[in-house]
């Protein structure tokens, strides 16, 4: 599938921010005043500039309103209805927290609960595609709740949670890969299949009927990404997970230490995604003899 | 919305004859042209006289190479256009309700009103049925000519998909599928028509209709060539007489 910078940072920076805020939002941070605002603004930031990212990648953006209408059969459509209820909703626990109104955390929790189900949509907005059989998978939304919790711990974590955090997403990234690999294979789809001329003998393609790429090719037949994939794998791991947690226990957890290892981590998790996208094969592509 | 209807009063689909194929691609050049001018946005080029021309098909025209152990390859020329499928994925996973299934006759169809472009529905359909217009950013699809087939202004005899019409060898053709007495219901009973990817549960309306199998020489080696007599040749004249003398000298 295509790696569009667009899907990567809506996919990135959302799942981030709302990791960020789910934590707020369950009141894992005692700030107050401007430090809260900070934390608050962090994950707001990130959140709000996923979302734009998003928006970007529409063909007719101005109608993009009308994505909030289809929640009953599209995980696109909740991801959004989710995405706006989550920052409505933590906004006077935000709010509260800056000012110093502690009545107002108890919008919190049903904000962080609220912002958990939105990184769940946006998984399901991949893994829910039976026609790309990697991202077909429970590991999926795993991979992405991952993300969101080791991101959010990274910030607000004690030393302990963190490391922890980003040990259990390497843990998932590497299974990941692992599971996503046979996933292709397992599902046995063939040209065969595709055109359901089997019995006639090994098949191949003799011509593709036009002789310049077309969308389909573009968009779901990205051969370029997986000649690099090993050494890409083990980059996006060690950015992602072991280099802000070697940064985070040689500072003790301090604010630096953290500040470089979330910086290490979000290009980590670019990494990580770009490869999401680019190593996801499509069945459509049968239909070219090319995965 | 875009939930999908649990039954449709019709089945309309297509019927595409494997068999009689010839992938002349003039289906795929009535759809473009039928399509350039009708129903939603006409379906757009880019760099249409450059180096890379490209644009938006409803309908492409693969070939095939089917090797056998033990005979020549064959090959299959194979129209691939939108399925309208019963359990469509593409229709369950839009955001906007612009992606629908019709009730009355089954036809998958696009709102391009209510489209917001984002793509998920061309990555959602495994038979790749469903292409982005770059120039009007909506998702365009096989309409099943709509636009023709209750077009009353048309010649009873135009009132089926531009692809049919034109299809010089009859291989495609037109029909209700939910009906079992339709003709195209019987030709796919008589010929065998199947799905394509059917384990992934899409249930498609469109059937295709396997090659038949062709006749095969018998591999005897006093059958190997029926012009064996003919290519023994022998040379009169001077050239005979050269062929005798060089002959002799090897």
């Amino acid at each position: 599938m295509n790696p569009a910078a667009s899907v990567i940072i809506f996919t990135v920076f959302s799942g981030f921010g709302f990791g960020l805020l789910a934590l707020l939002g369950f009141g894992c941070s005692g700030a107050q005043g401007w430090s809260a605002f900070f934390l608050w603004g962090l994950g707001y930031g990130f959140a709000v500039v996923g979302l734009l990212a998003s928006v970007t990648h529409l063909g007719n953006p101005q109608r993009a309103w009308r994505a909030f209408s289809q929640w009953k059969s599209s995980w696109l459509s909740r991801e959004g209805i989710g995405a706006l209820t989550t920052l409505f909703c933590l906004a006077p626990a935000a709010l509260g927290a800056i000012f110093g109104l502690p009545i107002w955390s108890v919008f919190g929790p049903i904000g962080g609960l609220l912002a958990v189900m939105t990184v769940f949509t946006t998984s399901m907005i991949y893994a829910q595609l039976q026609s790309v059989p990697r991202w077909n998978h429970a590991c999926v939304p795993l991979m992405f709740a991952s993300f969101m919790a080791a991101g959010g711990l990274i910030v607000l974590g004690q030393l302990g949670q963190a490391l922890m955090g980003l040990g259990l997403l390497a843990l998932v990234l590497i299974v990941g890969f692992w599971i996503g690999d046979s996933q292709f294979p397992a599902r046995a789809q063939t040209i065969a299949k595709a055109t359901g001329l089997g019995h006639m003998g090994a098949l191949r393609l003799f011509e593709a009927g036009h002789t310049s790429e077309n969308y389909l090719m573009r968009e779901m037949i990205y051969v370029v990404g997986r000649k690099h994939r090993m050494k890409l794998r083990v980059i996006a791991v060690v950015l992602a997970c072991f280099v802000p947690m070697l940064l985070i226990a040689a500072g003790q957890g301090g604010d630096i230490a953290r500040g470089l290892g979330l910086l290490s981590h979000l290009c980590g998790a670019c990494v990580a995604r770009w490869l999401f996208f680019a190593e996801a094969e499509h069945v459509v592509g049968l239909y070219y003899d090319q995965r | 919305m875009t939930c999908l209807p649990s039954l449709t009063d019709k089945k309309l689909g297509l019927v595409i004859d494997l068999d009689t194929c010839v992938g002349c691609q003039a289906c795929v050049t009535a759809c473009k042209g039928w399509n350039d001018q009708g129903y939603g946005a006409p379906l757009s080029d880019q760099e249409a006289y450059g180096e890379a021309p490209n644009g938006v098909f409803l309908n492409r025209v693969h070939s095939y190479e089917a090797q056998p152990l033990d005979a020549p390859a064959q090959i299959v020329n194979f129209p691939r256009s939108c399925l309208h499928c019963d359990d469509a994925p593409c229709v369950t996973v839009c955001p906007t309700g612009a992606s629908y299934k019709r009730v009355e006759d089954g036809i998958v169809l696009v709102n391009e009103d209510a489209c917001i472009g984002c793509g998920l529905c061309a990555w959602a359909c495994p038979y790749g049925a469903r292409e982005m217009d770059a120039d009007a950013g909506v998702m365009k699809k096989c309409t099943l000519c709509v636009d023709r087939i209750y077009n009353e202004n048309l010649q009873p005899i135009d009132r089926e998909p531009a692809c049919v019409r034109t299809c010089p060898t009859g291989a495609r053709h037109f029909g209700d599928l939910g009906d079992p007495n339709s003709k195209v219901s019987q030709l796919v009973t008589a010929r065998g028509g199947y799905n394509l990817m059917p384990d992934l549960g899409t249930k498609p309306t469109n059937k295709y209709l396997p090659p038949r199998l062709k006749d095969r020489q018998s591999a005897r080696p006093d059958q190997a060539s029926l012009l064996a007599p003919l290519l023994d040749i022998e040379a009169k004249g001077f050239a005979g007489w050269l062929d005798r003398i060089l002959g002799k000298i090897s």
